[in-house]
C-alpha cells in the first residue's frame, strides 16, 4: 500500500514537473532523487508512527479516565448506599411504655447502640430527636411527655460520650401519629422518639463492625 | 304605642290558648283565674333556686315574625341552658300569649279608665302552670326595638323591662345580642349572672374554631395550613392566644377572636411554647415551654412587651398548664415533681410552690389541665380514674375534691363565666366532642356535633361591639 502510494506520488510529481516546464522543451526533465523519496517515505512513516502512538496514548488515557470515572461513580454509589443504610438505621424509632419516657432494655437499647456507633463514626453528623405520644392522656401534657421521650433518648447518647450540642430535641405530642387507629397496637407504635439528620449527613460511613 | 299583639278585651280567661291545649287548661285555669288564689304579696328577695326544685320559667308567645321568632327561640334555649329554671312548655309546643289591653283609638270608656296600654298579665294562669317567672317579648310598631319584660309571677309584678334593638338576622352580632338579652333575663329572674353571651374556642383537626355557647354559629379562626393548639381567651374576651405548631416547634400568637389579626409573641419563635393563659388584667401571658431543660412555666409581659421569666425549674420534672387565680396573685399548674402529674400552686412570681389538689401517692391517678373558676373559689381539672380521665372540681379553701363525670373519657375542663357550667371534652359518644355540665345538678348537654373536637376554652362575657 505504502509503495503504491509513493509511486503514484512520484508520477504525480513528474507530471507536475512536465507541466511546469512546458515552455522549455530543451530542458532535461529532472529525475526523481531516490534518496529524497526514501527520506520522504521515512518522514511520513515516522509521522504515522507518531500519530499511532499518540492515538494509543489517548485511547489509554480515555480508558483510564473512564475506569476512574466508573470507579468514582461506583464509590459514590456505594457511599450513597451506605449513607442511606446508615440513615435508615439512624431513623429507627425508639418506643416507650404508656406515660413513660425511660429507655427499655432490648430492641430499643440495641437501636440506640447502633445510633451511638453512627454518631461516633461520623463526627460531623448532627441529629434531631422528636418525641411523640399516643392519643391518650392530656393533649398539653403529651407535649411535655414527647419532649421527655426525646430528652431521654438524647441523654442515653450523651451519657455515652456524644456532645450534647450535636443533638437537638423537639416534641410533637400526640399531634402526628404514625398509626391513626385507636388501639393498643397503634398506641404502642405512636409512643416513640424519631431520629433525623439535622446536618452533616450527606455522606455517612458505617461504623466498624456494622 | 301600637302593639302588634291583638288585644283580648274581655272574657274571664285572657290568655289565648290553642285548641290542643285549651281543653286541659280551661278546666284548671278558669277557676284559678276566677277565684284569686291566696298568694303571698310583696317583694321577693334572693335566689329561688334550690337543688332539685327550680323555679318555673314561661316564655310567652306574641307577635310573629322572622326576627322575633328567632329572638324567642334563642332566648328560650339560652334560658334552658342556664339550668336555673324549669322551662314550662305547653302540650304540642303551643304558646301562651300575653293579653294586651290595647289603646282604644275611638276614645272609648275603657281606654279612659285604664289609661295607657298595659298588657294584661294573667299571673294566676302562669302560676297554675307552675311558672315563677314569665317573659314577654313584644315588638314596637317600627319593629326596630323589642321590649322584653320579666314578670315575677308569684309577686305579681314586672321585675324588669329590657329594650333590645332588633338587628337583622344576618347581622354578625344578631345572635350575640339575643344572648346578652338572655343573660339579662337570667339576672333579673335569678339574681345570678348567665353565660349565654359567650363563645368557646376549640381545636378541630388542627384548626382553631369557635362556637357560641348554645352550639350555634361555628366559625374557623386559624388560617389554613397552620396547626393550631391550646387556645385561651383574654379575660376581656377581645383577644385570644394560641400555639402555632410547626416541625416540633410552637410559637404563641395573640390575636382577635375573629381571626383577622394575629401577632407572634416575641421570644417564642423557634421553641416549643403552649398551654398559654392570660393574667386577669390581660398584661401577662403564662405558658409552658418544652426544650432541652424539660418543660417549665414561663411568663411574658405583653403589656410592656418584654421580660420573659421562668417561674419553675424542673430539672427532673415537668411543669405546665398554668392558670391564674382571678385576683392575679396565684398560678395553679401541673407538675410531675412527685412522679405522676398533680396540681400545684405558686405565687404569680413563682415563689411558694406547693401541692394544691391533695392526692394519695401511688393511688390517685394523674391530675391535669387545671382551670381556676371565675370567682376564684374552685379549680376544675381532670384526673385519671381507673385509666380514664374524669372531670373534678376542688374547693380552693377546703381543698375538697368532687368528681363530676364518670361516663367515658372526660377531660380539659373550662369554666363558663357564671361559675356554674363547665365545658369539657368527652368521648361518651365514641368521638371526642365538647359537652357542658351544670356543676350544681350534673345535667349535661352536647355542645359540638361534628368531627374530633378538643381543647375547649370558654370566654368571659362578650360585650357589645364598639363600632358595629
Amino acid at each position: 500500500m505504502k509503495l503504491k502510494f509513493a509511486m503514484t506520488l512520484g508520477v504525480a510529481v513528474m507530471v507536475a514537473a512536465a507541466a511546469c516546464g512546458g515552455g522549455q522543451p530543451e530542458e532535461v526533465a529532472p529525475q526523481p532523487d531516490p534518496d529524497s523519496i526514501a527520506a520522504e517515505q521515512a518522514r511520513r512513516d515516522s509521522l504515522a508512527r507518531e500519530q499511532a502512538r499518540r492515538d494509543s496514548v489517548a485511547r489509554a488515557r480515555r480508558l483510564e479516565e473512564e475506569r476512574v470515572r466508573r470507579e468514582r461513580e461506583e464509590a459514590a454509589r456505594r457511599e450513597r448506599e451506605i449513607t442511606v443504610a446508615v440513615v435508615a438505621i439512624l431513623a429507627e424509632h425508639v418506643n416507650f411504655d404508656f406515660d413513660k419516657s425511660n429507655i427499655r432494655p432490648g430492641v430499643d437499647t440495641e437501636r440506640l447502640e447502633a445510633k451511638l456507633g453512627i454518631m461516633q463514626a461520623n463526627a460531623g453528623l448532627q441529629m434531631l430527636i422528636v418525641g411523640h405520644a399516643d392519643e391518650r392522656g392530656s393533649d398539653e401534657y403529651n407535649m411535655a411527655l414527647g419532649m421527655r421521650r426525646a430528652l431521654s433518648a438524647k441523654k442515653w447518647l450523651t451519657d455515652r460520650g456524644i456532645d450534647p450540642n450535636r443533638i437537638a430535641v423537639r416534641s410533637m405530642g400526640e399531634e402526628q401519629p404514625v398509626d391513626a387507629r385507636s388501639n393498643e397496637e397503634a398506641w404502642a407504635l405512636n409512643r416513640r422518639s424519631e431520629f433525623a439528620v439535622a446536618a452533616g449527613g450527606n455522606v455517612l460511613v458505617r461504623p466498624t463492625g456494622m | 304605642m301600637t302593639l302588634l299583639v291583638s288585644a283580648a278585651r274581655s272574657g274571664l280567661l285572657r290568655g289565648f290558648l290553642t285548641l290542643a291545649a285549651a281543653a286541659a287548661l280551661l278546666l284548671n285555669a278558669a277557676p284559678l283565674a276566677a277565684q284569686d288564689p291566696p298568694i303571698e304579696q310583696g317583694v321577693r328577695i334572693g335566689i329561688t333556686y334550690t337543688p332539685g326544685l327550680r323555679p318555673g320559667m314561661l316564655v310567652l308567645g306574641g307577635a310573629r315574625g322572622v326576627v322575633l321568632d328567632s329572638v324567642r327561640a334563642i332566648l328560650q334555649r339560652d334560658l334552658r341552658y342556664s339550668d336555673r329554671f324549669e322551662m314550662i312548655t305547653l302540650p304540642g309546643g303551643d304558646s301562651l300569649f300575653l293579653g294586651i289591653a290595647g289603646v282604644a283609638d275611638s276614645g272609648g270608656d275603657e281606654a279612659a279608665t285604664t289609661g295607657p296600654a298595659e298588657p294584661f298579665v294573667n299571673y294566676s294562669l302562669y302560676a297554675a302552670l307552675g311558672a315563677n317567672y314569665a317573659v314577654a317579648i313584644l315588638a314596637d310598631a317600627d319593629t326596630a326595638t323589642a321590649r322584653i319584660t320579666v314578670y315575677d309571677v308569684l309577686g305579681e309584678n314586672a321585675r324588669r323591662t329590657i329594650a333590645l334593638p332588633l338587628k337583622p338576622l344576618d347581622d354578625p352580632d344578631f345572635r350575640m345580642s339575643v344572648h346578652r338579652l338572655a343573660d339579662d333575663v337570667v339576672l333579673a329572674a335569678s339574681g345570678e349572672p348567665g353565660s349565654a353571651a359567650t363563645r368557646l374556642l376549640f381545636i378541630q383537626r388542627g384548626r382553631l374554631r369557635r362556637v357560641d355557647s348554645d352550639g350555634a354559629d361555628v366559625g374557623t379562626i386559624s388560617p389554613f395550613g397552620v396547626a393550631a393548639f391550646s387556645p385561651a381567651w383574654a379575660p376581656s374576651a377581645d383577644r385570644i392566644v394560641y400555639t402555632e405548631l410547626s416541625e416540633g416547634w410552637g410559637r404563641l400568637v395573640v390575636g382577635d377572636p375573629l381571626g383577622d389579626v394575629f401577632v407572634p409573641v416575641p421570644e417564642t419563635e423557634g421553641l416549643l411554647n403552649y398551654a398559654a393563659a392570660f393574667s386577669p388584667d390581660g398584661g401577662l401571658l403564662a405558658f409552658a415551654r418544652s426544650g432541652d431543660h424539660g418543660t417549665d412555666v414561663y411568663t411574658y409581659n405583653l403589656a410592656r412587651d418584654c421580660c420573659l421569666e421562668r417561674l419553675t425549674v424542673g430539672r427532673f420534672s415537668d411543669n405546665l398548664s398554668p392558670t391564674f387565680s382571678p385576683d392575679g396573685r396565684q398560678i395553679a399548674f401541673v407538675s410531675t415533681r412527685a412522679g405522676l402529674p398533680q396540681i400545684y400552686v405558686m405565687a404569680a412570681d413563682g415563689t411558694g410552690q406547693e401541692l394544691y389538689a391533695p392526692f394519695d401517692y401511688g393511688v390517685t391517678g394523674s391530675s391535669l389541665a387545671p382551670e381556676w373558676s371565675p370567682d376564684g373559689t374552685r379549680i376544675a381539672f381532670h384526673r385519671d380514674v381507673a385509666g380514664s380521665p374524669q372531670v373534678f372540681i376542688m374547693d380552693a379553701r377546703s381543698r375538697m375534691v368532687r368528681q363530676l363525670t364518670s361516663a367515658g373519657r372526660n377531660e380539659d375542663p373550662t369554666w363558663a363565666p357564671d361559675g356554674r357550667h363547665i365545658a369539657f371534652v368527652s368521648s361518651r359518644t365514641g368521638r371526642r366532642q365538647i359537652w357542658v355540665i351544670d356543676v350544681e345538678t350534673g345535667r349535661v348537654r352536647q355542645l359540638t356535633q361534628a368531627g374530633d373536637t378538643r381543647l375547649p376554652a370558654w370566654s368571659r362575657r362578650i360585650s357589645e361591639p364598639t363600632n358595629p
